[in-house]
């Protein structure tokens, strides 16, 4: 019993409250939502919505973690998500004949994805993090750009004698009973649809449970040195740009698995998906949701998804009001008076936030 | 002080151009263990540079730093740092948005062998070891008078107690050298009395040595045992803090004409 | 011969290029901040351009005039109403406001004028100059193009090095703090390059979609990336930077797409972009960053 009570209080603490809320808010929301899928009331809208919510969360958690904790602006989150989702899609395409699960070609497609997102992460990264501040964002902005350009360019086809490649120009020689997996700027088509809402919310739990251990260890303490004050890191032994390269793979990592998740969602997925504007989208959730706070990047996914969908009513306007949201947000949360009044209500909650008293 | 020993830092012949200028010249020093060594000097004279020099975050021009013996010519700040050598800035550069006990803990970084897979896993030997660090992290605190204030954010901290911490996450790393920028500068007589025993206490402690940049006078003929005078990047003097009171030509360069 | 054709081409592409460019640094420069909606504003420079042009069949000096001017006013009041309550907010708070400017302009810009893609008139006259006995043939458009490139740069380096504005401009963005000590009134100033950079915008508008002559919504995304890069390219707040970012840049796409693919020019442009920045960290004419320990 004292066990359990003190089990209990150990979640609410100051080091794993955040933690503890996330984890409750993914459990609870997914709970609410199957109970509203099973009595069908859930319109086949948002039920549509369900993976990419999740593959957003993902993919703004991740970047989160480079973006918030580690500091460093990243605008090419799109074209990791894009290396996730079309290389998900082979894999599944290519393991069908074989594993007739879906689930299992699934959970291995997300970990292929991710796993190939993360070295492009690494390769990028070498170069691109002896950069600083808005150099090193259109280094990302231009890396994404040219994932997608190649993406764009790339035909990849399956047949009994395995698989076969081509670049710029569709050169595959297809034997009959052969399928083309990707096909330059058409992209996948004809995929299959593995991917599940439980998976994706597994996957959110997962990201998250990474991202907090990452944070609450060396390595994640050692990161946030690096933002805080670079000279003064190195000065006590830790190694920025390896440090920095951590950050930058998990969260490309992160984003390949929620691009494969994402690719084997449709049925076709074109590379322009994952363009400038998708990273500039998942960077808007980042920074919505607060830089290094995971729930708070929950919350705005999950709330920037569904606007534009709420106010479909208003037709026309409804990008515009989006738009109107975003700049208002934006103004009223670096606005002294309202960060007071909030600060005030913070307090007055009895999960708030106490923040560290000052002298 | 036996000059026989191997001295823990030994430079000879240091010198450093920005841009055709001279900033500091044939500057030669020798720091001995559970030595308290100050390095005094008018502002402009080149004293940080050295320290610039000495971690690496400036590479010199000329000359050789050897550390406990070994040559540190291709040695990168982090390295100097692995090798012993930790520092205070005299601009002070804390963590501003983490806690006073993670800035001390983030000292301790490669002291820490768990890998990340212990940390994502959290395996039993991240346990072990976070609880080590935790433990010894507020016994730094306990001896710079900062445990009580472990949970602040380190920008939050008054003057005075960020100078503590920047010491307290320099002897977080376990140097051999310490290297203190200003320490008292910013600091009340009384702050910088309790700075004065700190400073005695933590190379009596830890038997390390102690090389200080300071301009508050009863600081350095306090507790130093030698003192080297810089002044226009080149050593004007060097001494015991009685010969240096002494000496015409350092009172020259501090008073003008 | 086709090779100099083609790096005159690029040439005309980079003037448009260094012209939207030279807003972005300007911008960059003194309000620190990547103004992602220049494309934006940009675009509907073009919209104004083509009604005064099309719908009112106005001369196209005053149809150029006007669209500066529709500009001008617009950048200005995006500052004020968008970005001036930000000026001590994160560079990030102040990126996404940027971005929430550019959607809006877009979606805008497709409620007034429909999505649907006009066909812009050009507003200098077909034909082109024959040399070398017509082995090079090069359009006045193209002519056209750079020489009023030339001619904003010169007019710009003139503006910042001679004028009063100008010498308080080039101290905004030496030091912010220092400069309103001296009494300079930074919000001004900062309006002033607002208007500037917003204001020339629209001369790029015109002469790209003389060019490329369909006018959609999204006109300025894909310029405003580019010039955003060519800014950076250069070394971004630096003016003669963006000049010769926008230039090369037009060149290295126009030289990509005749000699290498089409479809991998962009990737080719990026890819230049990436291997400058790690040879020369900020850029070709960038000053270098150190921090003092």
């Amino acid at each position: 019993m004292e066990n359990m009570k003190n089990f209990f209080r150990t979640l609410f603490d100051n080091n794993h409250r955040s933690r503890t809320v996330s984890y409750l808010i993914v459990i609870i929301g997914y709970a609410v939502i199957e109970l509203m899928l099973r009595t069908g009331n859930l319109s086949s809208m948002f039920q549509s919505l369900l993976v990419p919510v999740t593959c957003y969360i993902v993919a703004a958690l991740g970047l989160n973690l480079n973006v918030g904790v580690s500091g460093e602006l990243n605008l090419g989150q799109a074209g990791f998500m894009s290396l996730g989702a079309f290389t998900g899609v082979c894999l599944s395409g290519v393991l069908a004949p074989v594993i007739s699960n879906g689930i299992i070609r699934l959970i291995l497609a997300i970990v292929l994805g991710a796993l190939v997102a993360s070295l492009f992460g690494f390769l990028i990264g070498i170069p691109v993090l002896k950069l600083q501040g808005d150099y090193l964002a259109i280094v990302t902005l231009a890396f994404g750009e040219i994932i997608k350009s190649l993406v764009n360019n790339l035909f990849i086809g399956f047949d009994q004698n395995g698989m076969q490649f081509s670049f710029v120009e569709n050169k595959l020689n297809l034997a009959p009973g052969g399928k083309a997996l990707i096909s330059g700027p058409m992209g996948a088509t004809g995929t299959q649809r593995i991917s599940t809402f439980t998976i994706g919310i597994i996957l959110v739990l997962i990201a998250l449970t990474i991202i907090y251990n990452i944070i609450y260890s060396r390595s994640g303490r050692a990161i946030q040195a690096c933002r805080d004050n670079r000279i003064a890191a190195e000065s006590v032994g830790i190694h920025v740009a390896n440090t920095k390269m951590l950050a930058f793979v998990i969260s490309a990592a992160l984003a390949g698995a929620a691009g494969a998740l994402y690719g084997l969602n449709y049925s076709t997925l074109v590379p322009a998906k994952f363009d400038f504007n998708l990273s500039i989208l998942v960077l808007v959730y980042v920074v919505l949701g607060g830089l290094g706070n995971m729930t708070g990047t929950i919350f705005s996914t999950i709330i920037l998804v569904l606007l534009p969908e709420l106010l479909r009513g208003l037709r026309d306007y409804r990008m515009l009001i989006y738009a109107v949201v975003l700049i208002v947000m934006m103004i009223l949360s670096n606005n002294e008076k309202v960060k007071e009044l909030l600060a005030k209500a913070r307090q007055s909650l009895p999960f708030g936030r106490t923040k560290e008293v000052e002298e | 002080m036996s000059e026989d020993r191997t001295p823990v830092l030994d430079v000879q012949g240091l010198g450093i151009d920005f841009g055709g200028l001279t900033a500091v010249n044939e500057f030669s020093l020798r720091v001995f263990n559970e030595e308290i060594v100050g390095l005094i000097g008018p502002n402009g004279a080149g004293k940080t540079t050295v320290f610039n020099m000495l971690t690496k975050v400036y590479q010199p021009s000329r000359g050789t730093i050897s550390f406990c013996g070994q040559d540190t010519a291709k040695l990168s700040v982090v390295e100097m740092n692995k090798l012993g050598i930790a520092r205070t800035f005299q601009n002070i550069r804390l963590f501003t948005n983490l806690s006073v006990l993670d800035n001390v803990r983030i000292g301790m970084h490669n002291k820490i062998t768990y890998s990340n897979i212990d940390a994502v896993f959290r395996l039993p030997k991240y346990y072990q070891q976070e609880k080590e660090v935790e433990e010894r992290a507020m016994e730094l605190l306990k001896i710079f008078s900062l445990a009580d204030k472990a949970k602040i954010t380190a920008g939050n901290l008054p003057y005075g107690a960020q100078r503590r911490l920047e010491i307290a996450r320099a002897m977080a790393t376990e140097p051999k050298l310490l290297l203190l920028d200003e320490p008292a500068a910013g600091m009340n007589p009384q702050e910088t009395e309790e700075l004065m025993s700190m400073i005695r206490f933590v190379r009596d402690h830890f038997r390390i040595a102690v090389l200080l940049i300071e301009h508050d006078m009863k600081l350095v003929m306090g507790i130093c045992e030698r003192i080297t005078v810089l002044n226009y990047g080149m050593m004007l003097a060097e001494g015991t803090p009685a010969e240096i009171q002494a000496n015409p030509q350092v009172i020259k360069a501090y008073l003008g004409e | 011969m086709a090779f100099l054709s083609y790096l005159i081409n690029g040439l005309s592409l980079g003037s448009v290029y260094a012209i939207i460019a030279l807003g972005y640094t300007m911008v960059y420069g003194i309000a620190k901040m990547l103004n992602f909606a220049h494309g934006d504003i940009m675009m509907v420079g073009a919209y104004v351009a083509f009604f005064a042009l099309n719908t009112y069949g106005l001369p196209v000096i005053v149809s150029v005039l006007l669209s500066m001017l529709a500009c001008t006013v617009l950048g200005v009041v995006v500052e004020r109403l968008a970005y001036k309550p930000l000026r001590n907010a994160s560079s990030l708070s102040v990126l996404i406001t940027a971005i929430g400017v550019s959607y809006f302009l877009q979606n805008g810009a497709q409620l007034l004028w429909s999505s649907s893609t006009k066909v812009f008139p050009s507003v200098v006259p077909s034909g082109s100059v024959q040399l070398f006995g017509g082995q090079l043939s090069i359009s006045y458009l193209t002519i056209v193009t750079i020489l009023i490139c030339i001619l904003v740069m010169v007019c710009l380096t003139l503006f910042i090095n001679r004028t009063r504005t100008g010498k308080a401009m080039r101290a905004c963005s030496e030091d912010k703090g220092a400069a309103v000590l001296m009494g300079i009134n930074v919000n001004q100033i900062i309006s002033i390059t607002f208007a500037i950079g917003s204001g020339i915008a629209a001369i790029a508008a015109v002469l790209l979609c003389s060019t490329y002559p369909s006018l959609s919504p999204t006109l300025g995304s894909m310029p405003g990336i580019k010039a955003f890069t060519a800014a950076v390219f250069g070394g971004i707040g630096s003016i003669p930077g963006a000049f010769l970012g926008g230039l090369l840049l037009g060149v290295i796409e126009i030289l990509s797409k005749a000699y290498i693919s089409t479809q991998l020019s962009d990737a080719i442009v990026f890819a230049v972009l990436i291997i400058v920045l790690l040879i020369r960290p900020t850029g070709l004419l960038g000053k270098k960053i150190s921090e003092k320990v």
